[in-house]
């Protein structure tokens, strides 16, 4: 028999393996979280996801909290606003979180607690933090932005296991540092980017995407990474036919999320200056540019001589292990079907 | 693969060989890394003690070109212990009395000889496979890149039967394919013995099918050229006209000045790429080709899955998708193809044409893709082969082999071994990697070095060394680190300077037509 959670009144059927949190976003009750992420579990730090629960002693943290059956849980009472604005007025109040110019604005975690907590202004004074660390190649840290959520630490170290990242210092100078405490770009950093795609603030960002596009103005679209065999599905974030941004898709298989450099940083190749734009046609020493008219009859026409000289068999053709499955197929139907020769290979056993 | 990835993060052991799965795979080495954390055992057997080393229960470091006598070794172990599985062997394999004979040719203290791995070492990684089942095996190029790469493959399987590691969950035997569509382009039938879906060319029933399905009146029965093959036809003819399809080969083939000789002796080359190569150079024809996210289609993964790519964007100036490329050509040729989309070439022919895809479809594989064999629209897509030890061909067939060196050993003259591979920062020649801010983090080819070689030769860090085989000579800065054993010296093919292909020896596995890519002789100067 399922037993009953109720939230605010309402009854939910749960069966156990869900915390209230997940319980109520399922159903559409928001509750705010900052070190929350689904892949990575509660890491119960934040503390912005409290409730009140009846005959329960303070406020809990409803990441972490199992439910129990007939257990009654307040999401919206005063006590909780009031934790919860704290919260977050503390952390507005320990960085610098300038939304109009932060890369993360309209996708920012505490942009949306902010929001929907009604802070207008934060409430105590600002506080500026160090520097930004402008050392790695692919990576932008402002420490201004960070929350502390832990999230990155927990993706570096548990998820993707290249731990780098770490808590460093004490109390108000607590912050998150890369091995002991040197630039991310001195670091034994691969940048994965498994922290960047973690961070749910504008503490850790892509710098390839710097400038290019505002969150709400990119098209999402799935696909798979063009370099390893392992198949990884990214998100590509695209305006105007210029990706500004790789994720890895959450839940997906097989990557779970999770990327390497090449396939969250190896994109922008396609839009190269040298890429080839014509066809072309060997004169001398040099190329000359051709229409596609001329240079694929020159092509047929070479390939029906030698044909007709030589035999099919004097034609021999390699695939590319890069390119999509059906390029292949129509090459290899080629070889077969028009010149009459099994002379095709790729680079399969390397 | 056998197996998937999602069955790493919950495998219960590991047994890696020549697979330095962190810079090549670095995805797939997060799950291994996270089985480990939850208390998997990792064995990694390989010349150089890379990082996934630092993860291992036990770490093997085996000789380059060692691995038949090592994993005869373990398996010796195994039959002599009496440790291996008996039932499995009985009920679902043949000639285990073969490679009894082969095996028991290599007692430990022979294999450790070869192998370099101490006799106690080989027994305790025997007895902990046997302790733990099952266990997945996984290998990449370190496996196969050899004289004896078939050999080295076979001997991967004849270990994991042995185990009984076969046809179940969390074991098998998985090599983790190095480009994004290897598996797709094999798949494909771009393979001079099978049509798409390995159905062989040389079958008379296939060469019906085909003929009908594709329109024509004849195909060859003859099994056709591999690369190696085809290249050696040009200076002497054979071969009249080559046509290479998004290959850099004069960077990415071993022995590049042989390779560039061959190329510029074709009387007709023709190139499709994204960028002008170093082997566009030596082209009569360069047709320009839509890149990935300039065209819809699909990429077939190490774990048979097949997964979705899309368009983002128009190919730039007159570039166009290489299928149409193809089509265009046959049309010329008084062929016309009725499909003109990537996807009513996979949904209408390939899928039709090929059993193992008659269930994928484009409208199945929007998200998650599907794993081959799906036979039908309704099957879930398989995630690992030989369910309970049904191999395809009926029972799994034990083979004994004997180990063989590398064609080319150290000697006086050239007194290390080079062997080559990937590092995680670049992607093979560079093309694509070279012009997405890579060059930032990895700006040059290196020479890796052990610490007591670059003692003994006075060489530091950073310093030019020239390396030089039977072949060519580079000069390259010299990387000392602990992660290489002394007599080795290990490159990578990134860079057109110091590529490790001018070293590198073009010799092949007789039946793969693989290339010795991780082993040849070289010798070491430190530049004065």
């Amino acid at each position: 028999m399922s037993k009953t959670l109720i939230i605010n009144g309402e009854e939910y059927a749960f069966d156990g393996s869900k915390t209230v949190l997940q319980i109520a976003r399922e159903n559409g009750i928001y509750i705010p979280s900052l070190c929350y992420h689904p892949r990575l579990g509660p890491l119960s730090k934040c503390r912005v996801c409290v409730v009140e629960v009846d005959g329960m002693r303070g406020l809990q943290t409803s990441c972490s909290l199992f439910p129990t059956d007939g257990m009654r849980v307040q999401t919206d009472t005063a006590r909780v606003i009031e934790a919860r604005k704290m919260v977050v007025n503390m952390l507005l109040a320990n960085g610098n979180h300038n939304c109009m110019i932060c890369e993360m604005n309209g996708d920012c975690e505490l942009q949306d607690a902010a929001y929907h907590l009604g802070i207008e202004f934060p409430a105590f004074l600002v506080e500026q933090k160090e520097e930004k660390d402008d050392s790695s190649a692919f990576i932008l840290r402002d420490p201004g932005k960070c929350i502390e959520c832990g999230r990155c630490i927990e993706g570096c170290n548990r998820m993707v296991v290249n731990e780098v990242l770490d808590f460093g210092f004490r109390g108000g100078h607590t912050q998150v540092i890369c091995d002991t405490g040197i630039p991310m770009g001195e670091s034994s950093c691969v940048q994965c980017g498994e922290c960047v795609q973690l961070c749910p603030v504008g503490a850790l960002i892509e710098k390839k995407g710097l400038g290019k596009a505002r969150r709400w103005e990119t098209e999402k679209v799935r696909t798979t990474c063009p370099y390893c065999g392992v198949g990884c599905q990214l998100e590509l974030h695209v305006k105007d036919e210029q990706i500004v941004r790789v994720t890895g898709v959450e839940g997906a298989r097989p990557n779970q999320g999770h990327l390497c450099v090449k396939g969250r940083y190896g994109y922008d190749f396609i839009y190269s200056k040298d890429r080839l734009t014509t066809p072309l046609i060997r004169e001398g020493k040099d190329f000359r540019e051709a229409s596609w008219d001329e240079a694929l009859d020159l092509v047929a026409n070479k390939f029906k001589e030698i044909i007709k000289k030589d035999g099919p068999d004097a034609i021999a053709g390699v695939s590319c292990a890069r390119s999509i499955n059906e390029d292949s197929y129509n090459m290899q139907k080629l070889f077969r079907a028009v010149i009459g020769t099994n002379n095709i290979d790729h680079c399969a056993r390397t | 693969m056998t197996n998937s990835f999602s069955e790493f993060e919950n495998a219960k052991l590991f047994f890696c060989i020549g697979t330095n799965m962190t810079e090549a795979h670095p995805v797939a080495s997060y799950f291994v890394k996270r089985a480990v954390n939850k208390g998997a055992k990792l064995i990694v057997a390989d010349p150089r003690r890379h990082a996934l080393a630092d993860k291992a229960d036990i770490y093997a470091q085996i000789k380059v070109g060692s691995d038949v006598a090592f994993l005869n070794g373990l398996m010796h172990v195994l039959i002599t212990e009496n440790l291996y599985d008996k039932k499995f062997v009985e009920e679902n394999t043949e000639e285990f009395e073969n490679l009894k004979a082969a095996v028991m040719q290599y007692p430990v203290d022979k294999a450790s000889k070869i192998s370099g791995v101490s006799e106690d070492v080989m027994r305790e990684i025997a007895r902990t496979m046997a302790s733990i089942k099952p266990g997945m095996l996984c290998y990449t190029l370190g496996i196969t890149e050899h004289t004896c790469g078939k050999n080295n493959v076979m001997s991967t399987a004849n270990l994991q039967m042995l185990l009984g590691n076969m046809g179940v969950e969390c074991g098998g035997v998985n090599p983790l394919r190095g480009q994004n569509n290897v598996q797709g382009a094999c798949d494909m039938g771009a393979l001079p013995n099978v049509y798409p879906g390995y159905q062989k060319v040389d079958d008379p029933a296939m060469k019906e099918k085909f003929m009908k399905a594709w329109g024509v009146s004849e195909l060859s029965q003859k099994p056709g050229l591999m690369i190696p093959d085809m290249m050696a036809g040009l200076p002497t003819k054979k071969v009249k006209a080559f046509y290479i399809f998004g290959e850099n080969l004069a960077n990415t083939e071993p022995n590049i000045t042989h390779v560039e000789h061959e190329l510029a002796s074709a009387e007709f080359l023709v190139c499709n790429d994204i960028f002008p190569t170093e082997t566009t150079r030596f082209a009569h024809v360069i047709f320009p080709a839509a890149a990935w996210s300039e065209d819809d289609g699909t990429f077939t993964s190490s774990e048979r899955r097949v997964n979705r790519v899309r368009k983002v964007k128009q190919a730039p100036g007159l570039a166009k998708p290489n299928w149409w490329i193809f089509k265009e050509i046959a049309r010329r040729m008084g062929h016309d193809w009725a499909s003109s989309s990537a996807r009513e070439i996979w949904d209408n022919e390939l899928s039709v044409l090929a059993p193992a895809y008659g269930g994928i479809k484009y409208y199945r594989i929007e998200q998650d893709g599907l794993q081959w064999p799906c036979p039908n629209e309704e099957h879930p897509g398989t995630s690992f082969l030989h369910r309970d030890g049904k191999f395809s061909r009926g029972k799994g067939l034990f083979k004994g082999i004997q180990w063989t060196p590398p064609a080319e050993v150290e000697d006086e003259e050239y007194p290390f071994v080079l062997s080559t591979g990937r590092r995680l920062f670049h992607y093979h020649s560079r093309t694509q990697t070279g012009r997405a801010g890579m060059d930032m983090i990895l700006p040059e080819e290196t020479a890796d070095i052990s610490p007591s070689d670059a003692a003994k030769l006075g060489i530091k860090n950073n310093e030019y060394v020239i390396v030089s085989s039977r072949r060519g000579t580079v000069k390259v800065k010299a990387r000392v680190t602990g992660q290489i054993p002394p007599g080795l010296v290990w490159m990578a093919f990134h860079f057109r300077d110091g590529n490790a292909n001018w070293l590198t020896n073009n010799v092949f596995d007789p039946e793969t037509k693989t290339a010795e890519y991780k082993a040849c002789a070289v010798k070491l100067e430190k530049v004065v």
